[in-house]
């Protein structure tokens, strides 16, 4: 654990894990691990990828780039799926 | 072998045949296993869903395919809630990548309290999505001249409202309707507005391909009687256009014959 100056990834200046990095998940700031997939990140959320869609920085993520593709510091993530509607 | 007496076609939109002309939503209903009893009470074969984040917080299980398989039902996402053509875009184009169809049920808000279609906008979005491979159901108000616009623009099928979104008043443009059915090749759905079974039926009489609905259902008291109800409305506004109505006339003609009535009468 190291302290960091206040900044995007760690706005209270507080102990961050420096091998974390703050993305943006449907519109809620969390800390991942670095280095992590997209896939990785979804199964620590308990999303099962087949029921969702993941739109990474305005882009939509085929199901088959998750594993491919790293959460990088200051990703933006939509996880969406269906629900009732008209 | 049915009781039916009229022969129809099946509804085709977009080269794909439905065997039930109600298209039923979603949303609203007090819990999924009531949602699914009401859907298949209705007889719908195509239901639409809205695309939204998931809650993290709760898990994804009041995900909409944890309910309903698209194996018996035709999905149909839709854009609700998207008020700018940029944002219909994004909502179609995360409903496609769920990987259904191609399909997408367009719709763009221009105004919070009555939640009237924006109909530049629905037009602009609709180009852009044929242009991009969707089969698009556009929903537009009662205005001929936008049915005729999203026609030229290339959708599936062109669904006027009967009346606002969940407002359940029926069919306040009857005669706007029918122009629209009369003047467009593409199938005409009447969607949004239908409150009773009664207003289906007369939404169907007006001679239109088929009837959307979701409150009329989901906010009755019980959905899923509701929901045969709106199948059977549908179905008799449908057989009653076309066996041709007798006409309406403002004076009484009488049923039975004036001929052997008994002496002195």
């Amino acid at each position: 654990m190291v302290t960091t100056e206040p900044g995007r990834d760690n706005p209270a200046g507080a102990e961050t894990n420096a091998r974390e990095v703050t993305v943006m998940v449907n519109g809620e700031e969390r800390a991942v691990a670095q280095g992590l997939s997209v896939a990785g990140l979804l199964a620590e959320l308990g999303v099962e990828p087949a029921m969702v869609v993941v739109e990474h920085n305005r882009r939509i993520l085929a199901r088959d780039r998750l594993d491919a593709t790293p959460v990088r510091k200051a990703d933006v993530l939509e996880v969406v799926h269906f629900v009732g509607g008209g | 072998m049915p009781a039916a007496t009229v022969a129809d076609r099946k509804l085709v939109i977009g080269g794909r045949a439905f065997g039930s002309r109600l298209i039923v939503g979603t949303g609203k209903y007090r819990s999924n296993a009531e949602m699914v009893a009401a859907i298949r009470a209705s007889g719908a074969e195509m239901v639409t869903v809205a695309v939204r984040r998931v809650d993290l917080d709760r898990g994804a299980e009041e995900g909409i395919l944890h309910h309903l398989d698209p194996a018996e039902f035709f999905l149909l996402p839709n854009t609700a809630g998207c008020y700018t053509v940029a944002d219909a875009l994004r909502y179609a184009g995360l409903g496609r990548a769920a990987g259904l169809s191609e399909w997408v049920k367009l719709e763009v808000i221009g105004d919070e309290r009555t939640l009237l279609p924006d109909t530049a906008a629905t037009i602009e979005a609709a180009r852009r999505l044929v242009g991009e491979g969707f089969s698009v159901m556009a929903y537009t108000s009662d205005d001929l001249i936008a049915a005729l616009r999203l026609e030229d623009a290339g959708c599936v099928a062109v669904m006027p409202l009967a009346s606002p979104i969940g407002s359940g008043l029926g069919v306040v443009n009857p005669y706007y309707i029918r122009e629209i059915k009369r003047r467009l090749s593409v199938p005409v759905i009447v969607d949004a507005g239908v409150g009773t079974a009664s207003d289906a039926c007369v939404t169907m009489e007006q001679g239109v391909d088929g009837v959307l609905m979701n409150t009329a259902i989901a906010s009755a008291a019980d959905p899923v009687a509701m929901a045969q109800a709106m199948r059977l409305a549908v179905q008799a506004g449908r057989d009653a256009y076309l066996a041709g109505r007798m006409e309406a006339r403002e004076i009484a003609v009488p049923s039975s014959p004036r001929a052997g009535m008994l002496d002195g009468v």
